[in-house]
């Protein structure tokens, strides 16, 4: 392996990272926007769809081979697909990250509310609950861990995919990715600080969403990830 | 010129149906197969064979666990450029062996996962039966733990698939290949006058993976042992 001082300028120059402080830090401010965004929409309509699994069973399956197929679509694909209605906007990029989510989420929320004992259900009923405060206030708090454990895994792919709309310019950690090779010489650092920022706002988001669910959710220690 | 105009146009181009000329769809898709089932096939003979291994003798159960976080908080984006640059760096190929090894590395989480996942949940039963009737430790691996694992394992390459597939498309940024991210990028660059053929790119990128991912789901049906099949009809 050639070292990097014998092939032109190191691979990785600290000194683009001092001068560019204030641009990374923007960057990183959109990319954690654009992620944010995305899992809330797509926690709010997953809830949603969600909601109706559980009270119409039959559409369990319908809903899961349409967020299923959909989330078998390819990232460029959806954008791409988008962008000629929507331009080179905000929706064209939001639609397809909160589409993503869609799956893991709907599945893990009915998964974990399909988990609560049917005793504590039982009692729940007997004590007056309406359907609608026993899944709000019941139901829901008592599937949190696997909601959470979905969500993680949710949060993570978005950040990662993020990362792919900056083909729309709109900027994200992808940025850097991009301009790192559409400078006149290939910028590597350019390059570095987008994928490792990246991965590590992955890893920051991923220990962040557990640590909430061992304080939200203190009853259960041990529910394994999915 | 309006979209549909441009859409119109794109689709009038002579070469577009063609299996051999670079602006053909077929061409592309083809193209787009072949580069993803080789990274498929190569992460395969690399993973597999380790992970059965691997969780024969129950090692290495936190790399299994692991693995899969990690390959999904790698941006592929971000891996296909950086592969790219330090193979124009080391003066080495930059077309064709940058975009093959980040795409076999983001293709090996999940079939380690899965069949290291696969080969552990199977019952202690079945495999002590195996040894008892004389079955030696490899004969185990691979006539009782790999095809009892093969709709796990499937069920990994079928994510891998469908994640290349979807990664191929974005190599474009950086080859001349790109299957149908081809058309996606080269439109991209045109701007507002790319919209037709990133349009006709994106829905043709969309169809072959849902194309691929029925029929992964057809050959997951027909690569699971009967026996196995009848047991989870059974099942219910």
């Amino acid at each position: 392996m050639p070292l990097a001082a014998d092939s032109g300028p190191p691979i990785f120059q600290w000194k683009w990272v001092d001068r560019n402080a204030d641009d990374i830090v923007q960057r990183l401010v959109e990319h954690i926007s654009l992620t944010g965004a995305a899992l809330g929409i797509g926690l709010v309509v997953s809830i949603g769809l969600a909601v109706v699994s559980l009270r119409y069973r039959w559409s369990y399956p319908v809903i899961l081979g349409t967020t299923g197929a959909l989330y078998v679509i390819p990232s460029l694909g959806a954008f791409a697909v988008l962008v000629p209605f929507f331009g080179l906007t905000f929706v064209s990029a939001m639609i397809p990250l909160a589409t993503y989510t869609l799956l893991i989420l709907v599945r893990n929320i009915v998964t974990g509310v399909d988990q609560v004992p049917n005793e504590v259900r039982e009692a729940a009923v007997g004590m007056g609950y309406t359907r609608g405060r026993l899944l709000w206030q019941i139901e829901l708090p008592l599937a949190l861990p696997v909601v959470i454990a979905g969500l993680r895994v949710a949060a993570v792919t978005t950040i990662g995919l993020v990362t792919v709309t900056s083909m729309l310019g709109l900027g994200g950690l992808g940025y850097f990715i991009r301009a790192g090779i559409q400078t006149a010489t290939p910028n590597p650092t350019m390059i570095i600080v987008g994928v490792v920022l990246s991965v590590a706002l992955a890893v920051v988001v991923d220990l962040a969403l557990w640590l909430s669910e061992r304080v939200l959710a203190p009853w259960t220690r041990k529910v394994r990830a999915r | 010129m309006s979209f549909l105009d441009q859409l119109n146009a794109w689709l009038a181009d002579p070469n577009r149906w063609s299996w051999t000329d670079k602006a053909g769809v077929p061409y592309r898709t083809l193209e787009h197969l072949r580069f993803s089932l080789l990274a498929l096939a190569i992460a395969a003979a690399l993973t597999i064979p380790a992970a059965l291994w691997l969780a024969h003798y129950r090692r290495g159960a936190f790399l299994a666990s692991s693995a899969v976080n990690i390959g999904r908080a790698i941006p592929s984006f971000g891996l296909i450029i950086l592969f790219w640059f330090l193979a124009s760096r080391w003066e080495l190929d930059t077309t064709f062996w940058p975009l093959l090894l980040a795409l076999v590395a983001l293709a090996m989480p999940p079939l380690f996962t899965n069949t290291y996942a696969g080969v552990v949940s199977l019952e202690q039963e079945t495999i002590d039966a195996a040894r008892g009737t004389g079955y030696r430790e490899w004969q185990i691996m691979l006539r009782l733990e790999l095809p009892l694992a093969s709709p796990v394992i499937l069920a990994g390459a079928r994510v891998a698939f469908l994640q290349l597939i979807a990664t191929v498309a974005i190599g474009a940024i950086v080859n001349d290949g790109g299957g149908l991210g081809r058309y996606i990028v080269d439109g991209f660059a045109l701007g507002a006058q790319g919209y037709g053929a990133i349009f006709a790119g994106g829905l043709a990128a969309v169809i072959l993976a849902l194309l691929c991912d029925g029929a992964f789901a057809l050959i997951t049906r027909a690569a699971t042992p009967r026996g196995l099949a009848l047991q989870n009809a059974r099942r219910g």
